[in-house]
């Protein structure tokens, strides 16, 4: 009974965390739009744009090769394992032992990989551009993600995201410097990996200025679908990560009951709601930075990771 | 009856340039050689490997009336040896294969084709070897060998430089591991593995030989500052031999630090673990950073393998630590995290040398500059390059994933330390560990988009068409490798148990009885991976995505330009360089590291004159350390230059007062 149980839980993370992804790209359009006193699109609107996207035929640049083809599929796959793998509404993830936090963050590493070549892949210069600064920011950030994992799993003495989020719920953490430390870290690495203000701008199109946009610039119709989605769920993905480390609290544990779950499920939601209320609180209070700046924006979350590490060792 | 075995297969390609030399016929020469090597190479690769896995505790040995009259040459197959000659065998069998196709388009195959099998048995004979005087004569044989074929295509200026400077610093590495056994075979000549063994070292000389180890051992396998042949030498070579170079020669460097640190050196001393890790952090950051800035595909690839020996040495480096204060738990697992890596970066490192080759063949071209477009001409090479690519990389479900993966667990164990020197380094090795793997992977972005992605910068790009089924096969047997061991590593570590065993005092837990082969490394709380399970939900959430699209949704699909910015046809030359792409790369991190400076030279508005961009790169290594003692040199020489063309009563008379202060100090002395 447990186990099935535990795997209805599974089951539900996978396809939750795939069906609310747009849903959370919605919310923050819209609240981001209201912040500047507009109308803006109804928070179903990305539903609507990747339905059309799907359904529209693809134009391939003459020289994309099959690379470009397989690659928004690779990426999509690549994120939603890793996705499904950080717990959201209950800790007690079944599969939570096939990758700990490391190789969530390698998997998005992976996704990240493709989705470069991807823009390398037809020879214009706008891809290259987008690949070449997706690189720059990636060798800072990476290493900064991973001084943040490493700070978590010292306090938590394990790297695995569900034994991290039942131990970070419990009384036994306290109040801790490198938490907060690893916190702040792991914020501007967020902003940085889903290519949000100040580091890249979602909603550009102006090509001196994107990174993401840029290396996707080639895709259309299903394939341009897929990577929106993949996108999508990276936001959620971190946005969970957040609140699964930083916020455990009302997840259930395995073998609760209903009510738990619900509780769960309704916690989850808001946490999800306040931290999208504060991105574009945040997105729309600040400025774009200038390329060459941004290493320095998440040079520091590395320092901050380091040093939440290397107090541990204290 | 093993080693036996193992050393025929050694005696059979030591023969084998007699027969190169005997076969007049180019044709038939190339195919019964590399035939021949390979042949011996998966006998000596089958033996390995079943002394490996049937784990019987026994140690064959065997000493051959060959060497030193009142020594012999010893040799000896412990689990250490079987686990190195099985990486040694892999490599010389894939390279043999592979040498069946690409060895045919060698213009003068008789300054190869003797030197290969030679090479090979030379690397065997290194990891067998049981005492001092056969170790040695081993690696110089093996060095030399090598320098053979790094300068067999010596018609290029570059090459006969990449041979000076490789001969300079290999007998200087030698010269550093001579003095090691001199002083760990002590004042009786012990020079018997076992003899060393059994003697007890005094801390200061057993200090002494292990920075002797680092230099001597060290530049063969590229530690910074002592790399800098590698990247001359390793591309020079041709590029079944520069697979060899950088996939197994650098790795029997491991094995000669392995084996006298861990091994002949017995207990080691709590402060050793600290210039390991450090010079392993700072190899491992500033070879990517090298590679990052190369446009030389070949030698981007030989600078990235300065790269992961500073991984490999991360890893010796923590076990290092964790032995010295009686953890062999987890110096268990920072040893199999290093022995992974090595295996790894063997079969990676061999795969994109092949790819490299194979473009090289195909196209006549080195230079990613000059390359682009090459996945729609080859794509079964382009195929396999991507697949060692990303597991260069470390991302899962490959394999190089696994071993970073391992060593990042070994890190997380660091707060176990009780010694602050080796605790404080482990965090700041981990950052660099961290750092190296994400630049990597731009490293391997740039190498792979611009050489086989985008549009073909030259006319050899574009009309070139994928190379012989040998190459191929190899390339794609490689690839399958590196799947395999990142799916399935818990059979993979179980394998070097034994090696393990023997030299931290206890073994990695047992993984293929893990459920659904996941590895554990610790405990099942703490951090456990799958690499099967990752492959797998991948492979189906992407068939599935795809499928689901083509389903319900359209497939429709219209070949078009790609977006131009209304300036249509622009040449290939707007597309973003191998240099351009490394540029914020270079911004970053080379102002400091290379005091990279950039001018741009732009003609005033109205001018069409071409504006200009100069890059100014400096290899501050060179610059600190060789220069001075080259100039030195130069000094010096110059000085005794005066000494030259004297009368015999002035060289009598330094004869005489030389002869007098020798007395002299002999006098004092005793």
């Amino acid at each position: 009974m447990a186990l099935v149980v535990d795997l209805l839980t599974q089951g539900l993370q996978l396809i939750l965390v795939l069906a609310l992804a747009p849903l959370l790209t919605g919310f923050v359009r819209k609240v981001k739009a209201r912040l500047l006193r507009r109308q803006g699109p109804s928070v179903w609107q990305p539903y609507r744009d990747l339905l059309r996207l799907a359904r529209k035929e693809v134009v391939l640049a003459e020289n994309a090769s099959w690379l470009f083809r397989t690659a928004p599929y690779l990426i999509f796959a690549a994120t939603w394992a890793a996705a499904a793998l950080v717990p959201t509404f209950a800790s007690g993830l079944i599969f939570s032992w096939t990758a700990d936090l490391i190789a969530i963050i390698a998997l998005l590493g992976s996704a990240r990989f493709f989705l470069a070549l991807a823009g390398m892949d037809v020879g214009t210069a706008f891809g290259g551009i987008g690949s070449s600064r997706e690189a720059m920011i990636a060798s800072v950030a990476e290493p900064a993600i991973l001084m943040m994992v490493f700070t978590v799993a010292l306090v938590a003495g394990s790297s695995q995201l569900s034994t991290v989020a039942r131990f970070m719920g419990s009384p036994e953490v306290g109040l801790r410097v490198s938490i907060g430390l690893a916190l702040f870290a792991l914020f501007i690495v967020a902003l940085a990996e889903n290519a949000r203000i100040p580091v890249d701008n979602p909603a550009t199109h102006l090509e001196l200025t994107m990174v993401h946009e840029a290396m996707v610039l080639e895709y259309s119709g299903r394939h341009l679908a897929v990577i929106e989605v993949a996108s999508s769920l990276k936001l959620l993905l971190y946005v969970s990560l957040i609140g699964c480390i930083f916020v455990p609290w009302g997840m259930a544990a395995s073998g609760a009951g209903i009510a738990d779950y619900a509780l769960g499920l309704a916690l989850y939601l808001a946490k999800i709601v306040v931290l999208a209320l504060g991105l574009a609180l945040f997105e729309s209070a600040i400025a774009k930075m200038r390329v060459f700046r941004v290493p320095q924006f998440v040079g520091a979350a590395l320092m901050l990771g380091l040093l939440g590490t290397l107090l541990l060792f204290f | 009856m093993t080693i036996l075995v193992v050393l025929s297969c050694v005696g059979l390609l030591l023969a084998l340039p007699v027969a190169a030399i005997g076969i007049g016929a180019r044709f038939t020469a190339n195919s019964v050689i590399y035939g021949l090597a390979m042949v011996a190479c998966l006998a000596s690769l089958a033996a390995a490997l079943g002394h490996l896995l049937a784990d019987t505790g026994l140690v064959p040995a065997v000493t051959l009336p060959l060497g030193l009259p009142w020594l012999g040459a010893h040799f000896r197959l412990d689990a250490l040896s079987a686990f190195f000659l099985a990486v040694v065998d892999l490599g010389g069998a894939a390279a043999s294969l592979y040498g069946l196709g690409y060895g045919r388009h060698e213009t003068a195959p008789r300054r190869v084709l003797p030197f290969f099998p030679v090479f090979v048995a030379g690397m065997q004979l290194v990891v067998l070897a049981d005492d001092a005087f056969t170790f040695l004569f081993s690696w110089e044989f093996m060095s030399l060998a090598s320098w053979a074929l790094v300068i067999a295509d010596h018609h290029e200026r570059d090459n006969v430089r990449a041979g000076y400077v490789y001969l300079v610093m290999a007998s200087f590495g030698t010269a550093a591991l001579l003095l090691a056994f001199g002083l760990l075979a002590g004042p009786d000549g012990g020079y018997g593995f076992a003899a060393i063994r059994a003697a007890s070292h005094s801390p200061a000389s057993a200090s002494l030989v292990l920075a002797l180890l680092l230099l001597g051992a060290g530049s063969k396998a590229g530690l910074v500052p002592l790399h800098v042949w590698l990247p001359l030498a390793h591309p020079a070579a041709p590029s079944h031999v520069s697979a060899l170079m950088s996939g197994v020669m650098t790795k029997v460097a491991i094995y000669a630090f392995v084996r006298v640190v861990f091994d002949l050196l017995g207990e080691p001393q709590w402060w050793w673990s600290m210039p390991v890790l450090a010079l392993g952090g700072i190899t491992a950051v500033l070879g990517v950073l090298y590679a990052l800035m190369q446009h030389d595909l070949k030698r981007l690839l030989a600078y990235h393998t300065v790269e992961n020996i500073g991984i490999i040495y991360i890893g010796l480096g923590l076990a290092l630590a964790f032995r010295a204060e009686g953890l062999p738990a987890v110096a268990a697992l920072a040893l199999t995290a290093a022995l992974f890596h090595v295996l790894n970066h063997m079969t990676f490192k061999s795969l994109l040398f092949f790819g490299a080759g194979a473009v090289l063949t195909v196209t006549g071209e080195r230079d990613m500059e000059h390359l682009g477009g090459l996945i729609h001409r080859m794509p079964a090479t382009a195929f396999a390059f991507l697949i060692g690519c990303a597991a260069i990389s470390a991302l899962p479900p490959f394999n190089g994933f696994v071993s970073e993966w391992l060593t990042f667990q070994a890190v997380l164990q660091g707060p176990k330390l009780a010694l602050w020197g080796p605790k404080l380094l482990v965090p700041s090795v981990g950052a660099l560990l961290a750092l190296s793997a994400a630049l990597a992977a731009g490293c391997f972005v740039k190498a792979f988009g611009v050489t086989f992605l985008s549009r073909p910068r030259s006319t050899a790009a574009a009309t070139a068409c994928d190379v012989d089924r040998f190459s191929l096969a190899t390339m794609l047997l490689l690839a399958l490798l590196c799947l395999l061991a990142g799916i399935l590593p818990g059979l993979v570590i179980d394998t070097w148990g034994p090696v393990v065993g023997n030299l931290v005092g206890q073994r990695m837990p047992v993984q293929s009885v893990e459920p659904w082969l996941t590895i554990i490394p610790v405990a099942a709380g703490r951090s456990s991976y799958n690499g099967l399970l990752v492959f797998l939900f991948i492979a189906w959430a992407a068939l599935t995505a795809a499928q689901v699209i083509h389903r319900w949704a359209s497939h429709a699909m219209r070949r078009g330009p790609a977006w131009d910015c209304g300036y249509p046809d622009a040449s290939p030359l707007t597309q973003y360089s191998a240099s351009g792409f490394a540029q914020p790369i270079r911004r970053v991190f080379g102002s400091v590291v290379f005091r990279a400076t950039e001018e741009v030279d732009m003609p005033p508005p109205g001018d069409t004159g071409p504006a200009r961009l100069t890059v100014m790169v400096h290899d501050l290594v060179w610059a600190t350390f060789y220069e001075p003692v080259a100039r030195a040199i130069g000094i010096l020489a110059d000085r005794l230059n005066a000494f030259q063309y004297l009368t015999i009563r002035k060289y009598l008379s330094f004869v005489f007062v030389a002869l007098v202060v020798l007395l002299l100090a002999l006098e004092l002395w005793l």
